[in-house]
């Protein structure tokens, strides 16, 4: 007896006849609560979210092409810096995961949807409000938020522009719909695995996927707590952070990376769990460790609450704290390193193939290994006090999210791309696009490594001119990583207009129940579940 | 079976919800933590913030300790605002009177709070003041000029690594803030 099918609840609100198509028009988006349509949604917000914070990105790039002013004003390069980063971490990286949840969870763990679907809609469609409301503060008078993603205390309270208020409520949005998410990502995972899909054979990237939404349950309602706090502290008088009124600008500090740091890890874990998909298919060999990938995800979980200090060394901290955060951080190390040479075992004597996927899911294997190596420097105390606030830092968070955790999904697009348009991508497309954005990405961040090694600070609109020569690299770097997503833009546009026909598993060595329905995926699929053996 | 399912899902979106909610609560409750954190490993450079009582302890003439003064002025703030001495040798246990200067350069009545800080953080918990202007809140009148007076003494149990303390001010204006209470001019 199908069991799923007959809970109204499930897959079949949208529509009275069942098992047909989509709905056609644009209230098929507006209302859908079909798991694959909201994935789609998602992975669109993020593209276009994608671009345009890569745009405020090309403006902070020119302005450092050369020592001076010449193209804004600092209180608007200080709002680039700020809403750049604002845009990527919540607009483009975190919905981009959340649509591949959306599509691909209910997919590979043999579920007709997601367990929640009027509450993914709705996770879905506040989204487009919030960075509406937050794009729209940058036109007011005064200017839109320029104190930096991290929002520290004074700069938010007591030295914000007017619009402070549209910045905080439009983060309370994306903290509500990331929470919404993330509660059906679990409920869908513990309630609607296929019969036979054990706990020890969920694909990586549904354990990964569990453990960043518990991780989001955790730590997003700290981020509207002091949020909140900066709004009050703002308008109605109180002095969370205020001295003067009997609070403390560093506690500020500590309850945002209290939230910060596991941010940084709901950035990365759904990347881990691509990468140990694609990682085997092309080495058509299984993954090497599945046991110790999700101990390792489940333990670099539980120590990321143990270091948000590390962002805080130069504040006056005690020596025995500093060492605490210090070795805390150190340890985070080993699981990752676990992780990284599962992947490297898993590829040792496999017989490789190099399509675009798999060049991504190197490439970041790689490069997110330099980033972690930058990591491990920056957690050094004594040497972070020469590295705080310089180009270094911005050279190691970008490594570990740009060709980490934006390659990863990069990887995930060309690999499942056939699945979902039931075109094959273009292949010498793909190609152009992973070394184009290969090459640039790396001469647009491995010299802000010397930058802040000499001492450039960031988030400044000028610099001494000795720093000239290598700016102007990196942002020549910069303008080349950003033509080259046009590429990707491109590929994506003509795999869902057409191309070659893709069967329903397209990758030899791939595993899993997503590649046993046909492609393109149909509306519905595993409206019976499958057996899992 | 589907009866079973949705009771499941909704306990666990109930465990869920009430979760995130918990968690929204947990980051107010860090405030009060943090502070009680604070004191009780005695780290942040946060003195006490009432009089401490002086009981006459055996002055420790073998050690001397170096007391530093700074002071600093918000930008917001039309005072001028100095110690009366920038540093001063100290013996543990021994009572000593100072004071800091401060004068209002501007046309109109403000209101100011200092708030001190102790560096090194471990040494805030041996820095005892019997009476300090910083326990209330400072006003002045136009153009007025005012000693503000500081009573303090180092306790002889000042850990041997600590040889210098150094007692930073730095003044906030409040005058315009809700959380002025009414001072005597
Ligand atoms: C071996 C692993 C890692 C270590 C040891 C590490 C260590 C650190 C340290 C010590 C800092 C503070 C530097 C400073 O401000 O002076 C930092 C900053 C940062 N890290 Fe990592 N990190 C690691 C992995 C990651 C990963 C995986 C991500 C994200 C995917 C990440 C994202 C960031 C970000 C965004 C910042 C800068 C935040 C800001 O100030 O704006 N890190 N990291
Ligand atoms: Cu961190």
């Amino acid at each position: 007896m199908s069991t799923m099918t007959q809970d109204p609840s499930i897959a079949q609100n949208d529509h009275d006849d069942h098992h047909h198509g989509a709905p056609k028009g644009l209230m098929r988006w507006v209302l859908t609560t079909n798991h694959k349509d909201i994935g789609t949604l998602y992975l669109w917000f993020s593209f276009i979210m994608f671009l345009t914070g890569g745009a405020m990105a090309m403006v902070i790039r020119a302005e450092l092409f050369q020592p001076g002013l010449q193209l804004v004003e600092p209180n608007f390069f200080n709002q680039m810096t700020t809403v750049h980063g604002l845009i990527m971490v919540f607009g483009a990286v975190m919905p981009a995961f959340t649509g591949l949840a959306n599509w691909l969870i209910p997919m590979m763990i043999g579920a007709p949807d997601m367990a929640l679907p009027r509450m993914n809609n709705w996770s879905f469609w506040i989204l487009p409000f919030a960075f509406s409301i937050l794009l729209s503060s940058l036109f007011m008078e005064g200017g839109g938020p320029n104190f930096g993603w991290t929002f520290y205390a004074p700069l938010s309270t007591t030295y914000s522009p007017d619009s402070t208020a549209l910045f905080v409520f439009a983060v309370h949005i994306m903290g509500i719909s990331s929470i919404m998410g993330a509660i059906n990502v679990v409920v869908t995972i513990v309630n609607m695995r296929a019969p036979g899909m054990t706990w020890m054979k969920l694909p990586l990237f549904v354990w990964t996927w569990l453990i960043t939404a518990f991780l989001l349950i955790a730590v997003m309602p700290v981020l509207a707590g002091v949020v909140t706090m900066v709004l009050t502290d703002k308008y109605f008088a109180t002095s969370f952070f205020d001295a003067a009124g009997g609070g403390d600008p560093v506690m500020f500090q500590h309850i945002f990376w209290f939230f910060g740091h596991p941010e940084v890890y709901i950035m990365i874990l759904p990347s881990f769990g691509i990468i140990s998909a694609i990682v085997p298919a092309f080495s058509r060999k299984p993954l090497f460790g599945y046991a110790s990938m999700v101990y390792a995800t489940a333990s670099i979980a539980i120590l990321s609450f143990l270091v948000w200090a590390h962002h805080m060394f130069t504040t006056g901290m005690p020596v025995f704290a500093e060492l605490f955060f210090m070795y805390c951080t150190m340890l985070i190390a080993v699981p990752t390193g676990v992780k990284v040479f599962n992947w490297v075992a898993t590829m040792w004597r496999g017989s490789i193939t190099f399509e675009t996927p798999m060049l991504f899911a190197v490439a970041f294997i790689i490069l997110f290994t330099i980033g972690g190596f930058s990591g491990l420097m920056l957690a050094i105390t004594p040497a972070d006090f020469q590295y705080h606030d310089t180009y270094f830092v911005v050279a190691h968070f970008h490594y570990v999210l740009v060709s980490g955790a934006i390659f990863s999904i990069m990887a995930a697009a060309y690999y499942w791309l056939p699945k979902w348009t039931g075109h094959m991508y273009s292949e010498t497309l793909g190609r152009w696009h992973f070394w184009c954005s290969v090459i640039s990405v790396n001469v647009l961040f491995f010299p802000m490594h010397f930058l802040g090694l000499a001492g450039m600070p960031r988030r400044i609109p000028d610099y001494a001119i000795q720093f000239a020569d290598v700016n102007q690299i990196v942002s020549i770097g910069g303008f080349a990583f950003g033509l080259s997503q046009l590429i990707f833009l491109a590929v994506v546009i003509k795999c869902i207009r057409g191309g070659e026909k893709a069967p329903d598993k397209p990758w030899e060595g791939a595993e899993g129940l997503e590649w046993t329905i046909a492609s393109p995926a149909p509306y519905h699929s595993f409206t019976t579940p499958p057996e899992v053996k | 079976m589907t009866e079973l399912k949705r009771k499941s899902n909704k306990q666990l979106i109930i465990l869920l919800f009430a979760s995130a909610v918990g968690m929204f609560g947990f980051g107010f409750a860090l405030v009060p933590l943090y502070d009680v954190l604070c004191d009780a490993l005695g780290i942040n450079g946060k003195t006490q913030s009432t009089a401490s009582t002086y009981q006459p302890v055996t002055i420790d003439k073998n050690r001397t300790i170096t007391v530093e003064f700074l002071s600093q002025v918000q930008s917001d703030m039309p005072w001028t605002f100095t110690p009366q001495v920038n540093t001063m040798q100290v013996h543990p246990g021994e009572l000593i009177r100072t004071h800091f200067v401060a004068s209002n350069l501007s046309a109109n009545y403000l209101v100011g709070q200092a708030i001190p800080s102790v560096s090194p953080g471990q040494g805030a918990a041996y820095f005892n003041k019997t009476e300090c202007f910083c326990f209330n809140q400072q006003a002045l009148k136009a153009n007025a000029q005012a000693d503000l007076p500081l009573i303090f003494f180092v306790d002889p149990e000042l850990p041997d690594s600590i040889s210098t303390l150094t007692l930073s001010y730095t003044l906030f204006n409040i005058t315009d803030k809700g959380y002025v209470e009414n001072v005597a001019e």
